[in-house]
């Protein structure tokens, strides 16, 4: 089943490779285009020239036909805009956006979680209501308003924690601290965004499963509230968290644009925008069905966690 | 805030290990650009923050100064036929060519130690002039018919043309021959620029030749330079400067306020509109300068619209716009009107022109004149179509967003009615503009150089079509004969008094036939610390860092 699985995934993953190329392929005007009309100075014969070099004076289908050859040797080749092999240009941002991205994650489902429990025992207590509108503003506010509000306030006016970037790159700067204090911001903003989502969908499903029959009857056993709620009604409860959790192990490796923009986080969401706004081919498909190949992992990787909860689902 | 709050945010903040980060020790200056450079090769892709941090650890041979004047960076004197360094001589093929003795200076030295030598210039022209090594503007390599290397600091340049320019090479970027030579001949030269150690070797110290070399690149966050050595010149202030990039505006301002950055950088910092409203707040750390430039705000005109091949109806359009009014309203007055398209800074620039100040009223007996009639509030002609235009413009460009709808309205007023189109940029200079299918006008700025002669721009010969490869950037058509004769002239004329009134020829005719219509020269606001000295902006495209020497604490 696994296998059948994998080779699903693979053809999700050549089809995703031939629509990525194409679009970019038929995006109008390339680089060179827009460095002419940007420099004065470069003549036509420089546009020409380079854009043989470049290969972008061939239709999208042969470019497509050799960068897939290429990539079934295993040769990902180099990327046009940074002049360095695809993962050697990939993999710090790579490992920066999964740092980020999996401490937000982390963040959000340790407050989410709790919260979403919490507020299904009293349905329509005050504290229900407090943490629904809670729910409905994370997953309103723009991520760019709450990172800017963020900076202004914990950054500029308290002047505890740093604006944006990594570390602070002054002398004297660095350290764990120091790497984590760049961090607090970002994850929290990141983090704000993802606990409406998991909040709603971890209250529905207890609120659903409170009803059931094997519920009433484990109170009714005389279980503990802890018991009932933790052993009996959350199990089956993460069923539909654990599918939207799966489905972000994607995000992990694709990043998250906006955030990394504004605090200068450089991370695989700017890297796959302006690959492909530079037409930088080889890193913006390599990046882009890394994420999806991820996504796809994530998703099996959820049917196989559905199994371990509730064991009379089997994969077929 | 509540107090509790407070406490609890502190207290993680000191569980942490933290603290507000610490500004720039006093010999360090950390600078917020909004760009990152893809890469670090000086020849290989135009980009400007590659040339902004370059300028601070490469010298050109050539560069423009402050006040625009050509000057002397890497060589010892200027070559001019006054001193004889510069010699007429006839090409091959039997064209004026000129001769051109170059000495570098004695102190130029890359900054592991070895000097600069003619080689390397040999080595460079080699490499500039391969049709495959990637490198973006070969049009000056091209142009080099033969370098000769007199001695190990000596070298003459056979240019295969005498124009009046003829002894800058400012785009001429002497490559290390020691560390890029075999890099260039260990393969096919194609992946030239996948082998150059400006991309995988960047913190090689024989790279650079100016004050500061690239000692860390954090892809996609900062560039970290330090104090070379080898430099022979005037010692830095500063040990260490640190270029990190943010991308967005606001968070660039943030880090400013919190003392992530020191300076933001004009050349690719924030937006006018967004430097008026930080002045606006009277922050007593930072003064702004505002610098205006050489980049032409202006509206292209296709020439082959029917409506607008009249040139009445152009001159209307410009008397029928309060540019005063809209740069006061808009921009506090910033931006600079312009009457044509040299700048004020310019030594050549003229008043002596055609201006167009707000006056709807001639504007309206130009159109009548023109056969525009005023018939309910939108003016038609004699077959009774409407007087109807549209505007082309970047989406996502605030300024000239807001621009574009003021004109909008002031030309509603004459009875012109525009309507305006915006497109993402890679749409509207890679399609729209390029190629020509903008209907009427389309709102763009040119970046040029100081005397920059508009041959791509207004010469007859260079209109894109698709018969030429969509070759050249008159995108509006224009075709002139008087106007391609002073293009050429000025090109061949080595008497700056002569040039001179050439130039006053080409605005006059530029300002009275409008192959254009002028909107500003476009201002930098540099957000600097009251105690940094020494930065002085130029406003042309070589930047501030080039005398970054000069830069220190007060």
């Amino acid at each position: 089943m696994i296998l059948s699985r994998l080779l699903q995934s693979l053809a999700v993953l050549l089809a995703m490779s031939f629509v990525v190329y194409g679009l970019m392929g038929l995006m109008p005007g390339d680089p060179i285009d827009l460095m002419i009309a940007a420099d004065p100075h470069l003549t036509a014969e420089d546009a020409l020239r380079l854009k043989a070099l470049y290969g972008l004076d061939r239709p999208w289908t042969e470019r497509y036909l050799r960068w897939l050859g290429q990539v079934a040797q295993g040769e990902f080749g180099y990327s046009r805009l940074y002049a360095k092999p695809v993962w050697e240009a990939m993999l710090p941002a790579l490992g920066n956006t999964a740092l980020l991205m999996a401490a937000a994650l982390g963040v959000a489902l340790a407050v989410a979680l709790p919260l979403g429990i919490l507020a299904s025992l009293r349905p329509g207590s005050a504290f229900d209501h407090a943490v629904n509108l809670l729910a409905f503003a994370s997953v309103s506010v723009p991520t760019f308003w709450v990172g800017l509000m963020l900076i202004v306030l914990f950054a500029v006016q308290l002047g505890w924690l740093p604006a944006g970037g990594m570390e602070t790159v002054a002398a004297g700067g660095g350290g764990m601290g120091d790497r984590l204090a760049h961090m607090v911001l970002p994850v929290a903003t990141l983090a704000m965004a993802g606990i409406g989502q998991y909040v709603r969908q971890m209250r529905a499903a207890m609120i659903g499963e409170a009803g059931h029959d094997y519920v009433r009857t484990a109170w009714a056993k005389g279980c503990g509230p802890a018991r009932v709620v933790l052993n009996h009604q959350l199990r089956n409860a993460l069923l539909p968290v654990t599918t939207i959790v799966a489905l972000e192990v994607g995000g992990l490796f694709s990043g998250a644009l906006i955030t990394e923009t504004v605090f200068a986080w450089p991370g695989m969401g700017r890297l796959i925008y302006e690959s492909v706004m530079g037409n930088d081919f080889n890193l913006a498909l390599t990046g882009l069905l890394l994420a999806t190949a991820m996504t796809l992992l994530g998703s099996i990787l959820a049917d196989l966690a559905y199994r371990w909860l509730d064991p009379r689902v089997s994969l077929r | 805030m509540t107090n509790a709050l407070r406490l609890l945010c502190l207290a993680a903040a000191l569980a942490l290990g933290l603290a507000a980060p610490a500004r720039a020790a006093k010999d360090e200056l950390v600078i917020g650009l909004t760009q990152f450079p893809s890469t670090f090769h000086p020849s290989i892709d135009s980009m400007l923050a590659k040339t902004y941090i370059l300028s601070m650890a490469r010298r050109p041979i050539t560069a423009y100064d402050p006040s625009w004047t050509l000057v002397c960076m890497l060589c010892e004197e200027l070559p001019t036929f006054e001193n004889g360094l510069a010699k007429r001589e006839k090409t091959p093929d039997g064209r004026q060519g000129v001769a051109l003795t170059y000495r570098l200076r004695a102190d130029a030295q890359w900054a592991d130690g070895r000097p600069m030598t003619s080689d390397d210039v040999l080595f460079t022209w080699t490499v500039g002039r391969h049709p495959r090594s990637g490198v973006s503007n070969s049009e000056l390599y091209r142009r080099i018919l033969k370098v000769e290397a007199k001695d190990a600091r000596t070298f003459v340049l056979h240019l295969d043309r005498l124009t009046f320019d003829y002894n800058a090479v400012n785009d001429f970027h002497i490559l290390p021959a020691h560390v890029e030579k075999p890099r260039f001949e260990a393969g096919d030269a194609a992946d030239y620029r996948n082998r150059t150690a400006f991309d995988q070797d960047t913190a090689n110290p024989g790279l650079y030749n100016g004050p500061f070399r690239i000692t860390q690149v954090v892809q996609g966050s900062h560039v970290v330079l330090e104090a070379n050595p080898h430099w022979g010149g005037a010692k830095p202030a500063f040990r260490r400067i640190v270029v990190k990039t943010v991308e967005n505006t606001a968070a660039l301002e943030a880090n400013l306020l919190a003392g992530g950055v020191d300076v933001i950088a004009g050349e690719l910092g924030l937006p006018l509109e967004q430097a008026i409203a930080f002045e606006a707040r009277n922050d007593p750390r930072f003064a702004i300068v505002y610098k205006p430039s050489l980049v032409y705000e202006h509206l292209d005109v296709n020439h082959s619209s029917p409506i607008l091949a009249d040139r009445r109806v152009r001159q209307a359009l410009m008397l029928g716009i309060d540019r005063e009014a809209l740069s006061r309203q808009l921009f506090a007055g910033r931006q600079q009107v312009a009457d044509a398209s040299v700048p004020p800074l310019d030594w050549v620039h003229t008043d002596e022109l055609t201006k167009y100040r707000f006056d709807p009223a001639a504007a309206g007996r130009l159109l009548d004149e023109a056969g525009w009639a005023l018939a309910g509030g939108v003016r038609r002609n004699a077959k009774g179509e409407p007087l109807a235009l549209e505007l082309g413009t970047t989406a996502g460009n605030r300024s000239r967003e807001l621009v574009a709808q003021v004109l909008q309205a002031q030309w509603r007023t004459i009875g012109a009615d525009v309507r305006l189109k915006s497109e993402p940029p890679r749409i509207f200079f890679g399609e729209t503009v390029t190629k020509r299918r903008f209907p009427h006008l389309a709102m763009f700025a040119w970046y040029s150089a100081p005397e920059s002669v508009p041959r791509s721009t207004l010469h007859s010969t260079m209109i894109p079509a698709e018969a030429n490869g969509w070759a050249g950037q008159n995108y509006g058509g224009y075709a002139s004969p008087e106007m391609d004769k002073l293009i050429d002239a000025i090109e061949l004329e080595i008497d700056r008094g002569k040039r001179k009134a050439l130039w006053v020829d080409l605005q006059k005719l530029y300002a009275d036939d409008l192959p254009a219509l002028p909107l500003f020269f476009r201002s930098d606001a540099y957000i600097l610390p009251t105690r940094l000295k020494g930065v002085t902006p130029t406003g042309h495209q070589d930047p501030s860092t080039l005398w970054v020497e000069d830069w220190r604490w007060e």
